[in-house]
């Protein structure tokens, strides 16, 4: 069984995102960057499935710039197998990476493509549900388990208020979420071997996909700040606010 | 411009999330409601008396009784023929169900918008809510999901709308629905509870954290958050924590008690819709950002509160 | 339980990469394609763990890559155009006429940038020559041979909690072994104090002594921005404690000014706050004019060596060398130490190469030393190594006026003072009961802002679930000791609000934040007994500085 992992080099969640003065967007030059932290769950699963001999090959996938070739180092040093890289300087929106993720999995023909929920840049949430629909197949989206059974998967899902067990025909797309598993640190022997394992360079042309933005950024600003309320004198009065809000 | 409104419910009632759409959709023009399930003529009839709704499209078919993606976004696809946009709350149906819509449409998605600015243009959250984007589509059809508390909720009564039955495709055989388990603890779970109660450092320790904030959530029906501060003394486990390094939260109403207000615990309540805060230095940045602050000694507010209510 | 490690052999393994270290592997890679040479930084990536002014002087990048300026590279991008000195009183300040100042203090032919983008740049010329760069990977403990030489180093294992105890995801840290070791740590090195203890290295010469500098980068105003002009500042407010040090504002690429403030850590006043001094120093008139509609964007803060040329040590020792402010070649009046460190990098690496290529190995690099002590360094050095010991011993307004006399001197190659005698900063700390204690303003949360809020923008963390890194020898002393005679100086002096004083009477204690820390190292320095242990923590954690 092969599984295709999807992975993103986005701004590390240590560092606060500074928005541009001139509103253009939030500035990356010189910051840390990482790899999406719901991609190495879903990096860590798949790995996780070969170790226990469900899954023969990991491949992992980033559409993104040059330096995302980092990002696909980093899963490689987790244990996955090769990396293909789909280059793109532009920023490329979720249905175009969908699309040409698709390219990949009719190229590669998984039985389990594993992505995260969402990036926590743009917080999307969007490319999984795509993929799974233009490849015509099942979606398991927010996985806190992933349980192979024949022909089939098993996926638990984190929805509002609880759990959700479905049953997804091969091949299926999973999402992860955060309680899925934790990622294992990248070991320093593994680095400096996931150094020569196979990356393939390609561009989104090679699978026909016109990556022009549908949606238009005008403008990007620091949320309002909260200002402070009022004081209020004393417990009476703060079981007045309580009932006024409906909680009380 | 008419627009289609994904109705939430459980089957037999409709939920409030569907109310915050039903305004998101208002703003953009005339409102119809889809209510897909398997028989929801109670929801149907629920969805027809929301204020501003138009019409009412009704599926009702076993394969759209658990909300599966795979048989529910042709169904909306379909009735997406008629209509120019597509708005669901951004819950995790809504958030399962949008994305493939929108990719059967061939369209760009609007994920979590906060408001409306014009016809085509949004404003919407990125990195976790530290930036809010202006967006305009270009697509000739627009795909969204609103964040709940951003919008109000429509009026649940006072309209009068029609209901018209509509029909999909039906069974996709892609995927089945095997069971639920909805959380059923006690107390609610901290990232989606809609009341917290959070504790600091000022709780002095274990037993005392247990005897002054337990009491006051289990009588506001509330989560239970600490800080930092509180975590690193031992007070509750780590997995209470609230903040950059812990969870990040919401609710309806946060209430902080002997929290000091760093911006490290900030950066994971800030965007609670009321803060509360009981601290007894009136200097505490935690009143820079508290809606209702009560300078005061929680040894004698928080036990007065609990008891009053 | 026995660990198995991995073990691997380079020719060389360099411990940190900044400017000293990247600048040896990129001149070992050009010396001799051939050489195996690693990189280890324990920053999450390389410039990571940077923090500096900076105004570099270029002398040394032109020797190691001398097309740097028609290659992209940052410290390109601001010329130093302005070069202003200011002492400051409590409401004004009157400039330096330029004429007073030693030739070397003019900045002229400088550039000012974001040092760490400049070792950011160095990476990537670094790994384009092959050498292999591993960040997040800190070097945890030395490796010595039977015979007592410096085999190599190993790095930190990963997923060991609070206790100790491997957790699930444990990954043992590697050895890494090579035929010379290079110690680029920078300042107060954590593997560089063991070694300078096993060998014994400071024997003939003064303690090291240093300052905390505290930093911020700030987006202002653009018509106030003038891009390459330089200011330093000294007087207030660290006249009023007695102490000395000065402020400095550099105006950068990108519409930022990047300000911070030096504390020479031989304070006296155990009351004093280097934190608070650099806060109410942005508060001067005049500083305050500068900032003023801007917004603070980042905020670190690091030691620097303050010993001058007295204070350089031994720098070669069997199996290794050290390089950069590991050894300590900052030259303070002028506070430059990266053109310094990057050249005792050239020089290592070209002792290092010749080394290797007469087949040797292991022994001590006797030539390094010989070289660095023989080059532009020991000149540079050598003209104001009296600089710092004549401010400590005289105290800021007359000390400065002799120390630029004794420079002027200098120049002249007169030598009025001899070198000077140092103290360690610990030992210079004194008791609480003999200092006034010192209000400090309130943050307006405009200009001054409070540690933790500033602690938010250097985007540091550390994994919570792993051993304290900082070590105390004997658990009980800060409250035996440093609190009641000292009034508890690491609450203050910490940048990052790391050490904490809770509970009352029998109860008091001290709670350590690590997660917090900067690895400024300053507490490692401080302390007044020497009781706090900086150790490595786990790979990767520490702050994330953008452009500082
Ligand atoms: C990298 C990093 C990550 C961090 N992550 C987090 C995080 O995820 N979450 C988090 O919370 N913090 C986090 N912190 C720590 C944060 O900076 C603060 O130290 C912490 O939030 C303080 O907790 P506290 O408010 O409970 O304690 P304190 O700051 O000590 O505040 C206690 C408060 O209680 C009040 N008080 C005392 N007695 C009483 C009384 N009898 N009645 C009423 N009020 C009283 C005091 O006035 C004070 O305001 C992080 C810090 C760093 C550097
Ligand atoms: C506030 C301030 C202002 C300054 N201004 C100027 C200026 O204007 N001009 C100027 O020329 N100089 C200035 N300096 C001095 C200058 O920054 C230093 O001299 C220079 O950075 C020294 O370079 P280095 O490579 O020796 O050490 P560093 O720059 O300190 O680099 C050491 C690197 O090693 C890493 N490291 C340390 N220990 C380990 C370990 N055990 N394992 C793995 N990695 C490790 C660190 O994370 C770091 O990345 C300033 C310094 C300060 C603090
Ligand atoms: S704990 Fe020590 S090294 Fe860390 S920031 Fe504080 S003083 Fe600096």
């Amino acid at each position: 069984m092969k599984i295709v992992v999807p992975v993103k080099r986005v701004l590390d969640y240590n560092v606060k995102p500074r928005v541009k003065a001139d509103g253009s967007g939030v500035d990356l030059a010189n910051v840390k960057m990482s790899m999406n932290p719901f991609d190495e769950i879903a990096v860590e699963e798949a790995v996780r499935l070969k170790e226990q001999g469900t899954a023969s090959e990991v491949v992992v996938v980033s559409v993104g710039p040059a330096k995302a070739s980092e990002t696909l180092r980093s899963a490689l040093a987790m244990g996955a197998d090769r990396a293909i890289h789909v280059v793109s300087e532009d920023e490329v929106e979720p249905l175009a990476v969908a699309k040409i993720l698709k390219g990949v999995v009719v190229d590669e023909t998984p039985d389990l493509v594993i992505l995260g929920k969402q990036a926590i840049d743009d917080d999307s949430n969007q490319v999984g549900q795509m993929l799974a629909a233009l490849l015509g197949r099942p979606q398991g989206t927010f996985a806190s388990k992933v349980e192979m059974d024949g022909a089939s998967v098993l996926v638990t899902r984190e929805v509002d208020g609880g759990l959700e067990t479905v049953r997804l025909a091969l091949p299926a797309i999973v999402t992860t979420d955060l309680r899925l598993n934790e990622p294992r640190y990248a070991s320093l022997p593994n680095i400096m071997k996931a150094k020569s394992k196979p990356l393939a360079a390609k561009a989104p042309a090679d699978y026909g996909v016109d990556i022009t933005p549908r949606l238009k950024v005008l403008q990007v600003k620091e949320p309002a700040q909260r200002s402070a309320g009022i004081k209020i004198a004393d417990v009476d009065a703060l079981i007045g606010k309580l009932k006024e809000l409906g909680v009380a | 411009m008419t627009v289609l409104v994904w109705a939430e419910h459980n089957g037999v009632a409709l939920k409030d999330a569907t109310l915050n759409a039903v305004t998101a959709a208002a703003q953009l023009g005339a409102v119809h409601v889809l209510v897909a399930g398997f028989g929801v003529d109670s929801v149907a009839a629920q969805a027809a008396q929301i204020a501003g709704v138009e019409k009412v499209l009704v599926a009702d078919d076993a394969a759209y009784a658990h909300g599966l993606a795979e048989n529910i976004a042709p169904l909306v696809v379909a009735v997406m023929a008629d209509h120019d946009a597509f708005v669901a709350t951004a819950t995790t149906t809504g958030k399962n169900i949008a994305p493939r819509v929108a990719a059967l449409l061939d369209v760009a998605q609007l994920s979590e918008i906060l408001s409306v600015e014009g016809p085509k243009t949004f404003t919407r959250p990125i990195y976790a809510g530290n930036a809010i984007a202006t967006v305009e589509s270009s697509d000739a059809k627009l795909v969204i999901t609103a964040r709940g508390t951003a919008f109000a909720k429509a009026e649940a009564t006072g309209g009068s709308a029609v209901i018209e039955t509509v029909s999909g495709a039906g069974e996709s055989g892609l995927s089945s629905f095997i069971g639920a388990e909805l959380a059923k603890s006690e107390r609610p779970e901290l990232t989606s509870a809609k009341i917290i109660v959070s504790g600091g450092r000022a709780l002095k320790d274990a037993d005392t954290f247990a005897a002054t904030i337990l009491p006051l959530a289990d009588k506001l029906g509330a989560a239970v958050g600490a800080s930092r501060a509180a975590v690193d003394a031992g007070y509750v486990s780590n997995d209470y924590q609230v903040g950059q390094t812990g969870k990040i939260v919401a609710p309806e109403v946060y209430v902080a008690v002997g929290i000091s207000g760093a911006i490290q615990h900030l950066a994971g309540m800030k965007d609670s819709k009321t803060i509360i805060a009981i601290n007894k230095d009136e200097d505490a940045p935690i009143f820079q950002v508290a809606d209702f602050g009560l300078v005061a000694d929680l040894y004698t507010a928080v036990p007065e509160l609990t008891g009053k209510l | 339980m026995t660990i198995v490690r991995d073990e691997m052999a380079y020719d060389v393994v360099i411990v940190g990469g900044g400017p000293a270290g990247l600048s040896t592997a990129i001149r070992l890679k050009q010396l001799n394609a051939d050489l195996s040479v690693c990189v280890l930084e324990k920053g999450s990536e390389i410039g990571a763990h940077i923090l500096s002014g900076a105004v570099v002087d270029p002398r040394a990048m032109d020797e190691l890559l001398p097309d740097w300026r028609d290659s992209d590279c940052p410290l390109a991008q601001t010329p130093v155009t302005d070069n202003w000195h200011w002492v400051l009183t409590r409401k004004g300040h009157y400039a330096m006429p330029h004429a007073l100042m030693p030739p070397f203090m003019s900045n002229e032919g400088c550039y000012t940038t974001s040092l760490g983008n400049l070792c950011r740049w160095l990476g990537g010329k670094a790994e384009e020559l092959g050498v292999e760069i591993f960040p997040g990977f800190p070097a945890s403990e030395v490796l010595f041979d039977d015979s007592g030489a410096l085999i190599g180093v190993q790095t930190g294992d990963m997923g060991v909690d609070r206790e100790g105890q491997p957790k699930g995801d444990f990954q043992p840290g590697m050895r890494l072994l090579a035929r010379y070791t290079v110690l680029a740590e920078g300042a107060r090195g954590h593997l560089t104090k063991r070694v300078k203890a096993q060998f014994d290295l400071e024997r003939d010469c003064q303690p090291q002594v240093y300052g905390l500098g505290i930093k911020e980068l700030w987006d202002i105003d653009p018509e106030k921005h003038v891009p390459g002009r330089v200011l330093h500042t000294q007087g207030w407010p660290l006249s009023e404690s007695e102490s000395w040090g000065g402020g400095f504002l550099y105006h950068q690429a990108g519409g930022q000014v990047a300000l911070g403030f030096v504390t020479a850590l031989d304070y006296k006043n155990p009351h004093v706050s280097p934190y608070e001094e650099f806060q109410r120093w942005k508060q001067h008139p005049s500083i305050r004019a500068i900032l003023e509609g801007g917004k603070r964007v980042s905020y670190g803060a690091r030691v620097i060596n303050e010993g001058g040329w007295q204070s350089v040590p031994q720098l070669a020792f069997p199996g290794g060398v050290l390089a950069g402010c590991s050894a300590g070649f900052v030259n303070v009046p002028r506070i430059k130490g990266s053109h310094t460190a990057m050249k005792s990098g050239i020089l290592a690496a070209e002792a290092i190469s010749a080394a290797l290529a007469a087949g040797r190995g292991g022994d001590t690099l006797a030539d390094y030393d010989a070289a660095v002590r023989d080059s532009w360094i020991a000149s540079e050095l050598k003209l104001v190594q009296n600089a710092q010991p004549l401010v400590a011993k005289f105290g800021g307004a007359l000390g400065t006026v002799l120390a630029g006399a004794d420079m002027w001197a200098r120049v002249l190659k007169v030598n009025p003072f001899g070198p000077m005698q140092h103290h360690t900063d610990a030992e210079a700390t004194g008791r609480a009961d003999l200092y006034k204690p010192i209000a400090y303003p309130k943050a307006d949360g405009v200009i001054s802002f409070d540690r933790l809020t500033n602690v938010s923008y250097s985007f540091t963390n550390h994994e919570e679930e792993q051993p304290c890194h900082l070590r105390l020898k004997d658990a009980s002393v800060p409250v035996s000791v440093n609190l009641p005679i000292y009034a508890g100086p690491e609450a203050r002096y910490c940048p990052a609000g790391v050490y904490e004083f809770l509970g009352e009477g029998a109860e008091k204690r001290l709670q350590i934040n690590a997660q917090n820390c900067l690895h400024c190292k300053t507490c490692d320095i401080k302390d007044t007994t020497g009781n706090i242990d900086w150790a490595t923590p786990e790979g990767g954690g520490g702050p994330n500085y953008p452009n500082m």
